[in-house]
Parts: C-alpha cells; sequence; structure tokens
C-alpha cells in the first residue's frame, strides 16, 4: 500500500482502515526496505502504534482533521522529545531532547503519526546523505546512486512508501535536491514562514522547514499544517496563513514564467536540459507566458554561499563542547576535553566547514571573506526582486544532474557543492522554491525548479499542481 | 590563495576542533582550493552596498516580560556527559 495524505485521510475518515492497520502496514514496509535503502535513523514502532491508537479515537469522535491518522517521517534535526534526535552525528548520537520543535508539536495538534527520524547529512551539510556518521542512503531508483542530501533520508522513506510524507530542511537546497533526484515533490517555503524553533541551527540565516511528499496537493496540506509565527523563533514572520489547497488550479493563463539563463549551467547534462525544455512547453500550453531572462549574479551565488552558510555554522556548532549533552571526551584539561570531543564527534565536512567558516570570520579575513559575501549576497536578492517586478514565478533544473553514484563526489568538496548549484540562489535571497518531478533521464529522475515571491507560495502551488496534472511523473514509483 | 600548514593550525585553535597530522594536510589543500575559487568575489563591484544578514524585514523583535516556566532541572541534567549533583562536571578552566 501506497498512499497519498488525500487518499489516506479518506481511507481513515470513511473507516475503509484504521490509522492503527495504516502504521502497520507502512512499519512493515520499513521492516522490507530499511535493509536496502536506510533511509531512517531511528524507527519509532512503539510511540507510532501508541498515536495511532490515539489518532483512531480521535476519528471515532468525528474529531479528524486531513493528516489525522497518517504516516510521516521527521528528518532527525527535528527536535522530538523523548526520542533521541542525532543529526545524524557521532557528537548527538545519544541525544534525547527535552522539547518538541514548534512543527512536531504542530503535526502533534493534528494527529499525525510519527513513524521514524530520516537519516541526513552530518548536520544538514552535504548533498548527498553520505556525510551521515552512520551510513549512506541510497536512492530507490538505483540503489548504487545517491539520494540527495542532506535530507535524502526523508525523500528516500517517502519515494519508498516507508511513509506518506516527510519533513525536511533546507539551507541551500537540501529539500528540492533530494526531492528532485527522488521524483518527489520538496518545497523550501519563504526564510521565516516556518518556525525553526527545535530546528537544530545549521546556517540561521538560510535554514527553513518544508515538506517532501509524493504530489503538489500534500504538499498544500502540510503547508497548511506547519506554516505561521511562532514567538519562539523571532525570524518567523507574523503574515496570516491561507489554506494552500485553495491556490491548486489547472489554468495556467496570465501567468508570467522567466527562465533566468545563467542556472543553464556548463556541465548540466543534457537529459536534464530537455527534460526542462519539455516542462516549459507543457506550462505555454497551460496558458503560462515563458520568457527567457538574466540573474547576472548567479554565478557568484557558490561562493557567497559557502562563506555565508560555514561561518554561520562554525558560530552555531561553537556550542558543542562536550558539556551539557552530546558525545564528551575525557581529556587531560579542559581545552583538551573540549578539542578531542569536537575531533572525535564531528566528520570531514563538518570540520572543513567550521574551518572555513572560522577562517572567513577570523580577525584580517572578515571584510575580504565574510562582509563581502553578505553584499553580494544584497545584490543577489535585489535582482530577485527586480525579477518578480516582471515575473510571477521564476523557472529552473532543480540540479544540473540526475543522481550520482555513492561515492563519487566525495574526495572534491567542490564538485559535491556544485550539485547545489540551481537551489543556493534562493536561500541566499531568502525566498521560496519548489521541486517537483519533471521526467527520467536514463531512468533517472529529473526535477523542475518554480522560484517564487517573498511569501509567494500560493503562485508556485499553482503552477506546480497545474503542470502535476497535465503530467503523469509523478506516478512512477521506484523499483528497488 | 594558498592556507598555510599554520593557518590551518591556527584557525583549529580558534575553533577548538584538534586535528590529526593528515586532516591538516587535507585541509590545507582543500581550504585553498576553495578559496581559490570563491576568489571570484573580488571582480563584484560592491561600494555602496549594504550587507544583507538575513532575508525579512523584521528587526529587533521583542516579547512581552511574561513569566513561563523554565525547563526542569532533572530534564536538562538528563543528557549530562558527567554531572555532579544538580551541576554539570568539567575540568578546571584556571589551573
Amino acid at each position: 500500500m501506497q498512499v497519498t495524505i488525500s487518499e489516506a485521510s479518506k481511507l481513515l475518515k470513511d473507516k475503509k482502515i484504521s490509522s492503527v492497520e495504516l502504521v502497520k502496514e507502512y512499519l512493515e514496509r520499513i521492516s522490507a526496505a530499511e535493509p536496502k535503502l536506510q533511509a531512517l535513523v531511528t524507527v519509532t514502532r512503539d510511540q507510532a502504534l501508541e498515536q495511532a491508537k490515539k489518532a483512531d479515537e480521535a476519528i471515532a469522535a468525528g474529531k479528524a482533521g486531513p493528516l489525522t491518522g497518517v504516516p510521516i517521517v521527521i528528518k532527525d534535526n527535528m527536535c522530538t522529545r523523548g526520542i533521541r534526535t542525532t543529526c545524524s552525528s557521532k557528537i548527538l548520537e545519544n541525544f534525547v531532547p527535552p522539547y518538541d520543535a514548534t512543527v512536531v508539536e504542530k503535526l502533534n495538534a493534528e494527529r499525525m503519526v510519527m513513524v521514524g527520524k530520516s537519516n541526513l547529512d552530518e548536520f544538514a551539510m552535504g548533498s548527498s546523505t553520505e556525510n551521515s556518521a552512520f551510513f549512506p542512503t541510497r536512492n530507490p531508483w538505483d540503489v548504487s546512486r545517491v539520494p540527495g542530501g542532506s535530507s535524502g533520508g526523508s525523500a528516500v522513506s517517502v519515494a519508498a512508501g516507508e511513509a506518506v510524507c516527510a519533513l525536511g530542511s533546507d539551507t541551500g537546497g537540501s529539500i528540492r535536491q533530494p526531492a528532485g533526484f527522488c521524483s518527489m515533490v520538496g518545497m523550501k517555503p519563504t526564510y521565516g514562514r516556518v518556525s525553526r524553533y527545535g530546528l537544530v541551527a545549521f546556517a540561521s540565516s538560510l535554514d527553513q522547514i518544508g515538506p517532501l511528499t509524493q504530489d503538489v496537493t500534500d504538499c498544500a496540506l502540510l503547508m497548511n499544517a506547519i506554516a505561521g509565527h511562532d514567538k519562539r523563533d523571532s525570524t518567523s514572520v507574523p503574515e496570516p496563513v491561507p489554506d494552500y489547497t485553495q491556490s491548486l488550479k489547472s489554468d495556467l493563463k496570465g501567468l508570467r514564467l522567466g527562465v533566468p539563463k545563467e542556472y543553464y549551467v556548463e556541465g548540466m547534462q543534457s537529459g536534464v536540459a530537455s527534460a526542462i525544455q519539455n516542462a516549459l512547453k507543457k506550462l505555454e500550453e497551460l496558458g503560462a507566458s515563458v520568457e527567457e531572462t538574466s540573474l547576472p549574479h548567479t554565478p557568484y551565488a557558490l561562493a557567497v554561499y559557502y562563506i555565508i552558510a560555514p561561518s554561520e555554522a562554525s558560530a552555531n556548532l561553537a556550542r558543542y563542547d562536550g558539556v551539557k549533552y552530546g558525545y564528551s571526551y575525557e581529556g587531560d584539561s579542559m581545552w583538551d576535553s573540549m578539542e578531542k570531543t569536537r575531533e572525535n564527534g564531528f566528520g570531514p565536512e563538518v570540520k572543513r566547514r567550521i574551518m572555513l567558516g572560522t577562517y572567513a570570520l577570523s580577525a584580517g579575513y572578515y571584510d575580504a571573506w565574510y562582509l563581502k559575501a553578505q553584499k553580494v549576497r544584497t545584490l543577489i536578492r535585489q535582482e530577485f526582486d527586480a525579477a518578480f517586478e516582471k515575473y510571477d514565478a521564476l523557472i529552473t533544473p532543480t540540479s544540473p544532474t540526475v543522481p550520482f553514484k555513492i561515492g563519487e563526489k566525495m574526495d572534491d568538496p567542490l564538485a559535491m557543492y556544485l550539485s547545489d548549484i540551481c537551489t543556493l540562489p534562493v536561500n541566499i535571497a531568502g525566498v521560496p522554491g519548489i521541486s517537483v518531478p519533471a521526467g527520467f533521464s536514463d531512468g533517472l529522475p529529473v526535477g523542475m525548479q518554480i522560484i517564487g515571491k517573498p511569501f509567494g507560495e500560493e503562485t508556485m502551488l499553482h503552477i506546480a499542481y497545474a503542470y502535476e496534472q497535465a503530467t503523469e511523473w509523478h506516478k512512477q514509483r521506484a523499483e528497488f | 590563495m594558498r592556507v598555510s600548514r599554520e593557518e590551518v593550525l591556527h584557525i583549529a585553535r580558534l575553533a577548538r576542533v584538534a586535528l590529526t597530522e593528515d586532516e591538516i594536510t587535507r585541509l590545507s589543500e582543500q581550504l585553498s582550493n576553495l578559496l581559490e575559487n570563491f576568489e571570484i568575489l573580488q571582480q563584484v563591484n560592491t561600494d555602496g552596498i549594504p550587507p544583507t544578514a538575513q532575508s525579512v524585514a523584521l528587526e529587533s523583535v521583542m516579547r512581552d516580560d511574561e513569566v513561563t516556566p523554565s525547563f526542569p532541572q532533572e530534564d536538562i541534567l538528563a543528557n549530562a556527559p558527567r554531572r555532579d549533583e544538580d551541576c554539570f562536571r568539567v575540568k578546571p578552566v584556571l589551573e
């Protein structure tokens, strides 16, 4: 059984199946699929069955919402009270949070059922889920390939039918790129749209939580539940939350779409380029006007991102000192303990970024690197603002390539960083982006990215939904 | 842009992370290579452009000064690697 949220919800309401039965089916699927895919760090079997029982009581009492009783997976960098939250890092391997993230509270209030915590690149730093300190996750479309990252475990759990939907986090593409690599729908909302309280911080000016789902309707349903202001996250914005399902319309008449040419980078695979060309034709057939445009500062986005994100990370990760929680090495002195805790507790990519960020923030280099990157960030944002005066949304590939082989880019940080080239600018500007399935190249998924105005999630969902209704890509299932 | 062995050691000390010999060599190469690629930023004219720290227009968000319960002490100490009664235990800071 592999159902969407709306299908599951209908089955539950019509009493065709109970939440306990549904959750048991998904737990069985997890047992069957995990040895091959390794998408989950923790399976929360007992809690899930307990939550499902309560969901069934709510359904029987006529108190069910659209998400009640539906199994979900949460990326393991969001705090879950009493359930360990590892960030796929040795340093947090045994960390059990004393509180729930706001998004987890919100899903609990809807009586969703969490069946597991998903694998990620350590501290969400990576594009392949190979940087997990525990194990790499495999792509169900080809198990010799990566699922993308850092929310690879979340994308795979949904693609493989281990859960109906998932939450991920996206700092430079970490929801959209794995969604593209696994033929799922993945949205990074506008910065400030979803509370980050309880999301373990990586790069605080870029991080955002969002849904990974099988279709656009499910994305809208999850957004309805998680969006909104939270006084515990002072970067969350007090804007009203619309009913996102109201934006799901199948006609694109009057919508103006821009295609920024700089996103069609050197090294883009021809199979990706032609899938996107076909998608653009389809969008035109649906009534949208499609026009090439230019965002000339795009080539600087990679450098801006890999200075700002590691700088913020180096500050955020200073808290892991082995004193209050997490892995701790007992050395000869306080400094010795701290340095060896961090040496043993962090993996190579995390150390690389801490070092890069510390360098960019250090005396003598701050102006030339960090401040410079922040200024170019302003130019990138201004360019998006100008483009959105002419266009309702921008269309790009989600990634320049299809999923690559496990191990292929592990020794070349720059090559790995380039796989996020189309998604990074969106976080830098703080605007929303969504990846939707846009076809296959030699049997491997291609994602199309739709970039929206700040708080333009409804327009993005509208375009995504119209495209989805006119295509069959989202109905194809991975066999593994 | 070359990041020397000495600079790697200096940065590692600032970041309080011990490194093995292999890591020092590899990081020196990798950081040099990355920064060399990031030098293209210096080509961008940013005269008169203000820096962006974050992308929403919120500034100095204040909250009401309300008394709310804190976490129970035991919940917080439950994750302590080493504790001594109600305290986190660490090595001496001043020797």
